[in-house]
């Protein structure tokens, strides 16, 4: 069993992570777009300690750094890869949005992944591998019909998918309220397939729900749902944000690292952060000495 | 043409080929809509297949759209998924999962997977099916890069094809002509097919090179593919009896990474070039090989690159509607002749 420390330093690398790439865009250390994942540390990191890399497989979407990391553990990678150099993930041709490492994939059209991890399941479903297949959507992903043709095809075929809708109540600018009709658990559920909702920034509450789902996908080889409403406490990508600052605010009185961190030893807590900050800086260090990606010589 | 007796047809070496890659690879499934016996496909390609692999053959719901990109995870998982695509026309529904997932996985990954897939898809019309039933819309895979796009034609080994497709590791789509299903699959033998001499180049995905006489004289090359090989053969027949021209055919099989050498060779020995494709005429295979031409061998051209295609609309259902928009024999009879300096 994961201690609470342990939680709290995956989820604190991760946040510190986040927060760093927006300081290296601001420093001019980074081109293209980022979007992300601060504020929704509690979900990667609860549920991917179920995961076994060397067999489970994951596709994630634009928001994919915190799913990323608690999954490989690889922040050299992923930053080199974000900052265009030559030892990133996959060489710098994927940059933010588009990763690939072991059995981790991630992909930048909203909803297009769900298709491809549904197939993935049906591929290790017929190699016989005991995989669960786990997609990464998100409410915006709700708009795009290929989720349900997925839900539908998974359900019908009995695959191992585990759908996760981190639902953080906007679609980039536009809130939920002008884009989604209906119940969101209820659309799981249409399909026959079997459906939990959380409302919680605890990582323990969200481990516990998250191994109750995926302990389900494995003992019936069938799709789970899985809600996990959440916020965003960062904007869309970089600067994009007309959110009411006051609703920020409230939210992150529920701050995934204050409810985890109210619950360990001080002393604890300050040397997992030191840790962290120090893994961090020498990451950042190591990747900004890294070579540039550069076309192959023709 | 007439068909030789004996000779199966094309759909027949498709179902058989089928079956012999199912019985030799463990890792090859197939989906599809309708795909399941007794009903065997729409086009009866799979005939029998899910009788004798019953978990290996997937019938799907119309999910088009998805059903890309299920194969496509199927196929990164290091299984060979074929996909049939009923009609031609429903490929529009995939290409999210064409362009931005199937196409990209590889290079953007770093090569760190291969996306082994193939894509089944009958285009051409002919049939009275009208607007969405009848396209030939290979010129809208054209501009995909890292993706295969092979046009199986009735002199073609179809077999040997769809074997080299499933072998591939790229994702190859792999282009059927409804009006070819029906037809004998008619090989050269002794470099021979009727009345034509025919070379065939090596690869994968060889192209046929058809020659009226002997390679000894020719006015023109006439590249084309798939199911306008049989109008562009009838064509270059009709040059010979009436107006006494001999012109060259080259029928590619690869229609994408576009490898033109055996167009090139022709049209070094022929000085002119015309392009037949079923499919509109704007943006399309003939524009792209025009291009390439006259950048390549600008010098042995004597006359600008001519174009047979259909005209850019719709076609309709009206068989004399459709055969008026569609590109006939006598459109590349006009072609040649006009190239030729001899009225049609």
């Amino acid at each position: 069993m994961t201690s609470l420390a342990t939680f709290y330093e995956r989820m604190f690398f991760i946040r510190r992570f986040e927060e760093t790439l927006l300081d290296l865009f601001s420093l001019g250390k980074l081109v293209g777009t980022t979007h992300t994942y601060i504020g929704e540390e509690a979900n990667a990191v609860g549920l991917i300690d179920h995961l076994d890399p060397g067999r489970d497989t994951i596709f994630s979407n634009h928001r994919c750094h915190g799913h990323y990391l608690a999954f490989t553990d690889d922040p050299y990678g992923l930053l080199c890869e974000v900052m265009g150099r030559a030892d990133g993930v996959c060489g710098g041709k994927g940059g933010s949005q588009h990763l690939c490492k072991g059995n981790f994939y991630s992909n930048g059209v909203l909803g297009s992944i769900v298709p491809v991890a549904t197939g993935i399941a049906l591929a290790e479903k017929r190699k016989g591998t005991g995989a669960v297949s786990t997609v990464f959507l998100g409410d915006g992903a709700l708009g795009q019909g290929v989720t349900y043709e997925s839900l539908n095809m998974a359900s019908l075929w009995q695959l191992p998918v585990l759908f996760v809708v981190e639902n953080n109540l906007y679609a980039q600018s536009t809130p939920i309220e002008l884009a989604l009709a209906g119940s969101i658990p209820a659309r799981g559920a249409a399909f026959g397939v079997e459906v939990d909702e959380l409302d919680t920034t605890d990582v323990e509450v969200v481990h516990e729900a998250a191994g109750r789902a995926i302990g389900r996908v494995r003992e019936t080889g069938a799709p789970f749902f899985l809600v996990l409403n959440t916020y965003r406490f960062s904007p869309h990508s970089k600067s994009d944000d007309q959110r009411d600052p006051a609703e920020i605010e409230e939210r992150r009185a529920h701050d995934p690292l204050l409810v985890a961190g109210a619950r360990l030893d001080e002393a604890e807590r300050t040397a997992i952060e030191a840790r962290c900050e120090e893994r961090l800086a020498e990451t950042v260090a190591a990747a900004d000495a890294a070579p540039e990606a550069a076309p192959e010589a023709a | 043409m007439s068909a030789t007796s004996g000779q199966k047809r094309c759909v027949q070496v498709l179902n058989e080929t089928l079956h012999a890659i199912f019985a030799s690879r463990d890792d090859v499934v197939l989906l599809g809509e309708d795909v399941l016996d007794p009903y065997g496909g729409a086009f009866k390609v799979t005939q029998g297949l899910s009788d004798a692999y019953p978990d290996r053959v997937l019938t799907t719901p119309i999910s088009e759209a998805s059903l890309f990109g299920v194969a496509a995870g199927v196929a990164l998982r290091g299984q060979r998924p074929i996909l049939e695509i009923m009609f031609g026309d429903f490929v529009s529904l995939g290409f999210d999962q064409v362009v931005n997932g199937i196409s990209k996985f590889s290079e953007m990954y770093d090569d760190q997977v291969t996306v082994p897939l193939v894509v089944r898809t009958p285009m051409g019309g002919r049939r009275g099916y009208g607007p969405t039933h009848s396209q030939s819309l290979e010129k809208l895979l054209l501009g995909i890069p890292n993706i295969g796009v092979v046009a199986a034609s009735e002199c073609h080994d179809v077999g040997a094809l769809l074997v080299s497709a499933v072998e591939d590791d790229r994702p190859v789509f792999f282009i059927e002509n409804k009006l070819m299903y029906g037809r004998p699959n008619r090989r050269p033998e002794q470099g021979h097919l009727g009345e034509f001499a025919v070379r065939e180049s090596g690869g994968a995905y060889p192209a046929l090179t058809f020659s009226g006489s002997e390679f000894t004289e020719g006015v023109a090359t006439i590249v084309t593919y798939g199911g306008m090989l049989p109008v562009v053969l009838d064509a270059v027949t009709e040059l010979v009896l009436e107006h006494e021209v001999f012109c060259e055919v080259v029928a590619l099989s690869q229609l994408l990474p576009m490898e033109l050498d055996p167009v090139l060779e022709s049209v070094a020995r022929t000085g002119a070039l015309v392009t037949a494709e079923e499919g509109t005429l704007t943006g399309g295979f003939g524009a792209e090989i025009a291009a390439r031409v006259q950048e390549a061998a600008w010098s042995d051209l004597r006359a600008p690159v001519a174009r047979v295609a259909a005209s850019d609309g719709i076609i309709p259902s009206a068989r004399p509607l459709e055969d008026a928009m569609l590109p006939s024999v006598q459109d590349v009879v006009a072609a040649v002749a006009a190239l030729a300096g001899v009225r049609s």
